[in-house]
Parts: structure tokens; C-alpha cells; sequence
């Protein structure tokens, strides 16, 4: 090699070196934001209580670390986890930087089926079959989808205007439900959209944890299309990727992680949408790094939003979804003013 | 040897390529050539399979590409685009390394690496290595695009109009390029051109498209004349030989013949491509 080409090849080594520190550096500030999140709540425990709690059995201590702060972290670090990883992924095989888990209707469908089951199943907040509902819901918008790809193209436009038109459908039909059901129906059903993570537990973290965690190594694994679908389908086309396939598949694991995040908790916005800008802005649009640090990014958000929305206005709990876009926000706009050019 | 037979493309009902034929051995140039609406564009398409012929083959060394997966094809044959601005912009160094697509597995390996910056320190873009592409002029977009494809280590390249939105000098800089790696690395290129005076210049062979048929082809002296120019642009040019080249000059716009086998309306453009 010669110098020249050495020295861009050390330059290129540098820069992937510094996206690794950013990596790491996210997963050092979500453990923190998980460990402050776990010192704070209404029984006033100090940091080397927690641990102490952790550790070994404290009685009352042990039993609210483990059964009610614990279980609601690493739930809160799942579904922001999750989130992330799926707005990074449909912005990428949309070629949309507006696209996020909600943009194709993914939402709204989840949406509508927690209400279809909170109106005729007889609910109770957060059952399995809200979650069922708001699961099985999201997966046949997905598969709405794709049917409509199938036979048209599969091209980003035809994709995102197919979402649109489905968000409307499920809203549309999530309202009349509510028109119909009574007062405290109606009131469940608004809760849901608010997001909640006060009633999960470790079966919950189970389900969600497979739901979002198997996908991920297949995603990760197409960080190179995802590269390439950026320069335009018939640049990916010709250097060897099968456009159609790849944008099929993605948007099934990216359904089935949003689903995952949001079956049990309701509706978390903005996260999905804020969380891989946050990550574009600081290590740029290559997805081998982008895809993961997009989900710590998310699940950092999530955490501390969670841990604020329990200290603010203690002892009462703001539900997640309102804090999310408080915090998500300003930061959003402080990074928007602050960068320097276009970065999509 | 890079060749296409009996190729045929229909878009929704309309045909858009019929029954086309060329050739192209590696060191040499074949330019396309024919107005707005020809094929020229989806011809390229057509052989680097964005596209799917309708009927026809395109065989690379003998070997059938329908037969060969698309990352296999990528091997072949490396595809330089319009320069389209992207999404979400990568870096020049990320853009040429995406050329290596085809060999990586997981992750590009350190011969990937390496590849792409040598292809990047051969093609002069080293001070611009770290840029990112929306930063970049038309000409030097352009320059990186077709790194992209040298660092796929093709044996062919196909260009679509690589001069379209480059000025003057970056013209001739972009052919002389081509026309050296043509000839020092024994490539085959494809190029979909729209000036006249340049595809005569840096072609051995001309493709004369006419309403997506061959029209003519041959020798650009054989095809570059006033009247396949009149015929198929329905202009009058005057087409003179100095200093070894051919010169064309455009005087003005041929009477519209009376009857039925005029240039016609252009055809509608499939694949979303304007040429």
C-alpha cells in the first residue's frame, strides 16, 4: 500500500474507532441513567441501599428494588432499546428521514387493537390481551403492507403513502370505538396512549426481550444494505442487493420490535422518531453503528424520562409517553440548531 | 466479451426495447447513443438487471447473467448512475468502500479497506476522502461514483450519460478517465451518451438507439452521419472530419417529413430515469 492510501486507511480506522467510543460511551451513560433511575422513588432509598438490596435479601428494600424499580428500568431500557433500533431501520429502508415505528401506521394499528380488547374483551389495563390485541394488530398492518408491495412495488413512496393511509384507517376506527364505549372504557383507553411502564413485570420483560432481541443480529446484519439503499434503490440494485427482499423482511423484524415495545407499555412517541437523528448528528449515517447506538440512544431516553416523570411531581407518576417527548424535545432542537449542515 | 441478444423490455403494455443487439470487448468503448426516450438508459438497466428484460440475454465471457445471483453479477459489472443525491449522506471514503458490497460477508475486512483507498488515492480523491458527499461539486460526485464501481473490481463498467451535468473541463477529465482505464486495465466500458462530439470521440463502437431500436451500429464514422443524424434526432448537422476527430455541428431542426416514419414523440421513459 502506499503512503497515501495508508494514510487514508488510518484516517478510516480512526473514525470507525471513535463510532466505537460513542458505543461504548452510550452503553456507560444508559448503566448510570439506570442505576440513578433505580436510587430514585417514593421510598427514599439511598444508592448503597439499592445495591446493598440488589445483592442480597433486605426484606422490604429487596422487595422493591426487585419486584417494582428494578423490572420497570430495564422495561423502560427494552422499549426505548427497541424504538430506536426501529426508527433507524424504517427511515433506512423508507429513505425518509420522517419515518419512524409509527409513520407506517405500526402505531395505530397497535392502537386500535389494545382498544378492540379494552371495549369487548373487558380489558383491565395491561393484560396479555391488551398486549395481544395491540400485537397481532401491528403485525397485520405489516402484513397489510407488504401485500400492497407485493403487488404494486415495493418502493419507499408506495410503502409510506400505504402507512399513512392505514394510520388514518385505525385512527378513524380507534375513534369510533372510543364514541361507542363508556366513560371508563374511554379512560382506559386514553391511558394506553399515554404509554405506562408502572405495571411491568419480569414475564412482561421476558415476552419484550425476545420480541426486540431476536430481530436485532438479523438487522445488524443487513447494516451494509441499509448503506447502500441510502444512494438509491438502483445503486443498491447493482451492487448486489435484493431491494425488494431486504426492505420485506426489515419492515417485518422492525414491526415485530415495535410491537414488542409498545404491547405492554402503550404508546411511547417520538422516541423512534428523535432517537436515530440524536445518533445521525453525532456518528453520521453509517449503520453498522448506527442501528445500535440509535437503540441506546432510545433506551437512555426512555430511562431518564421515566426516572423524571417519577420525581417531578412525586409521588405522582407522569406516564412515560408525555415525558418522553418533554425531555426528547429541547434536546431535539438544541442538536437541530446547533449542527452545522444538512445530515440527511 | 460483454453481449446482449434479442433483448427485449416492456414497460406496463408499452415496449420499450426491441429486439436489441451490441457487443463490447474488454478495452474498448461502446457509446449508446439516441434522443430522449430511445432506451438508451433502460438498455443499462436492462444489462445490470435494475431492470428484468422481457425476453432476450445478456452473457458476460459466455455465461448466461440470468443465471448468475445479483452479488455474483456485481462482480461483473460495476454500474456508474446519474449523480443523484443521497438520503442520508456518507462520507467519500463510506461511498467507494459501499462498491466492495458484493465481497463483504459481516463486515469489510481489511483488504476491503485497503482496496478502497488505493482505488480512492488512484482516482485523485484523497483530499476529499473524509468529505461528505453532499459536499461535494457535480464533477467530483461523479469521479466518486465511478470509484464506487472500480473498487467492485468489475471487468466491465456501465455509465449512464457520465457527463450529463458536468461542465467543460470535467467532461473531458470524466472520458479521459474512462477511456484510460479502458485501456490500461483492459475493461469493457458501456456508456449511455447524449453528445454527439464526445461518443465519437471516446467510443471504438457506436450504438445508434431510434424509438427503442437499433438503429444503427458500427464504427462511429459508419453511424455518425447527417443522416442518421436527421433521421433519428430530426435535426440537420453538418458532420466534418478535423484533426482526426469527428465534428459534429447541429445547424437546425429537420423539416417534419409528411408521412408516417418520422423521429415521432419521444416514448415514455420507464425506471424513472431521464435520458
Amino acid at each position: 500500500m502506499s503512503a497515501t492510501a495508508e494514510t487514508l486507511y488510518r484516517r478510516y480506522k480512526a473514525r470507525a474507532g471513535v463510532k466505537t467510543l460513542v458505543l461504548v460511551l452510550a452503553v456507560f451513560l444508559l448503566a448510570v441513567g439506570m442505576v440513578v433511575g433505580l436510587c430514585v422513588g417514593a421510598s427514599g432509598m439511598g444508592l448503597g441501599q439499592v445495591l446493598a438490596s440488589l445483592l442480597k435479601d433486605t426484606g422490604r428494600d429487596h422487595g422493591i428494588v426487585w419486584l417494582i424499580r428494578l423490572p420497570r428500568i430495564i422495561m423502560a431500557a427494552l422499549v426505548g432499546f427497541g424504538l430506536g433500533l426501529a426508527g433507524s431501520v424504517f427511515q433506512a429502508v423508507l429513505r425518509n428521514p420522517l419515518a419512524s415505528p409509527f409513520t407506517l401506521g405500526v402505531g395505530s394499528a397497535a392502537g386500535f387493537g389494545a382498544v378492540s380488547v379494552i371495549l369487548f374483551m373487558g380489558g383491565g389495563f395491561q393484560t396479555y390481551r391488551v398486549a395481544a390485541g395491540a400485537f397481532l394488530l401491528t403485525l397485520l398492518s405489516a402484513a397489510l403492507i407488504l401485500a400492497v408491495a407485493r403487488m404494486k412495488s415495493a418502493s419507499s413512496e408506495t410503502m409510506i403513502l400505504t402507512g399513512i393511509a392505514q394510520m388514518f384507517l385505525f385512527s378513524s376506527l380507534t375513534s369510533l370505538f372510543q364514541y361507542m364505549g363508556t366513560m371508563e372504557q374511554v379512560h382506559e383507553v386514553v391511558f394506553w396512549f399515554f404509554g405506562s411502564l408502572s405495571k411491568a413485570g419480569w414475564p412482561e420483560i421476558g415476552l419484550t426481550a425476545i420480541m426486540i432481541l431476536v430481530p436485532f443480529p438479523f438487522l445488524l446484519s443487513r447494516a451494509w444494505d441499509f448503506n447502500l439503499l441510502a444512494s438509491g434503490d438502483d445503486s443498491a440494485l447493482a451492487l448486489g442487493v435484493n431491494v425488494k427482499r431486504l426492505r420485506m423482511t426489515s419492515v417485518v423484524a422492525a414491526s415485530l420490535v415495535t410491537a414488542g415495545g409498545i404491547c405492554f407499555t402503550g404508546v411511547i412517541g417520538f422516541v423512534g422518531l428523535v432517537a436515530p437523528h440524536i445518533t445521525r448528528m453525532v456518528i453520521g449515517n453509517d449503520h453498522q453503528f448506527l442501528l445500535p447506538v440509535s437503540g441506546l440512544v432510545g433506551a437512555l431516553l426512555v430511562v431518564v424520562a421515566d426516572t423524571l416523570g417519577r420525581s417531578i411531581w412525586a409521588p405522582q407518576v407522569i406516564p412515560i409517553g408525555i415525558v418522553t417527548s418533554f425531555v426528547g424535545v429541547p434536546f431535539f432542537f438544541y442538536l437541530l440548531m446547533k449542527r452545522s449542515k444538512e445530515y440527511w | 466479451m460483454l453481449e446482449v441478444t434479442h433483448l427485449h423490455f416492456d414497460y406496463g403494455g408499452v415496449r420499450v426495447l426491441e429486439d436489441i443487439g451490441a457487443g463490447v470487448d474488454k478495452g474498448l468503448v461502446l457509446s449508446v447513443v439516441g434522443p430522449n426516450g430511445a432506451g438508451k438508459t433502460t438498455l443499462l438497466k436492462c444489462i445490470v438487471r435494475i431492470l428484468q428484460p422481457t425476453a432476450g440475454s445478456v452473457r458476460i465471457d459466455d455465461r448466461e447473467t440470468r443465471r448468475m445471483s445479483r452479488r455474483e453479477l456485481a462482480r461483473h459489472l460495476g454500474y456508474v448512475p446519474q449523480n443523484t443525491p443521497a438520503r442520508f449522506s456518507a462520507t467519500v471514503f463510506e461511498t467507494v468502500l459501499s462498491g466492495r458490497r458484493p465481497y463483504i460477508a459481516w463486515r469489510p475486512s481489511r483488504t476491503d479497506l485497503e482496496r478502497t483507498a488505493g482505488v480512492i488515492e488512484e482516482m485523485n480523491l484523497a483530499d476529499l476522502a473524509m468529505r461528505d458527499m453532499d459536499r461535494l461539486s457535480g464533477g467530483q460526485a461523479q469521479k466518486v461514483l465511478l470509484a464506487r464501481a472500480l473498487a467492485q473490481d468489475a471487468h466491465y463498467l456501465l455509465l449512464d450519460e457520465p457527463t450529463s451535468s458536468l461542465d467543460l473541463r470535467h467532461q473531458l477529465e470524466m472520458l479521459e478517465i474512462i477511456a484510460a482505464l479502458v485501456k490500461d486495465k483492459r475493461m469493457g466500458a458501456v456508456m449511455a451518451m447524449h453528445d454527439l462530439n464526445l461518443a465519437a470521440r471516446f467510443s471504438d463502437v457506436i450504438l445508434m438507439l431510434h424509438q427503442g431500436r437499433t438503429f444503427r451500429w458500427g464504427t462511429p464514422l459508419e453511424v455518425i452521419t447527417p443522416e442518421n443524424i436527421r433521421e433519428v434526432y430530426g435535426v440537420e448537422a453538418a458532420v466534418r472530419r478535423e484533426n482526426g476527430y469527428l465534428h459534429i455541428q447541429p445547424l437546425r431542426c429537420a423539416d417534419p417529413p409528411a408521412s408516417g416514419k418520422s423521429p415521432g414523440p419521444p416514448q415514455p421513459n420507464p425506471g424513472g430515469s431521464r435520458s
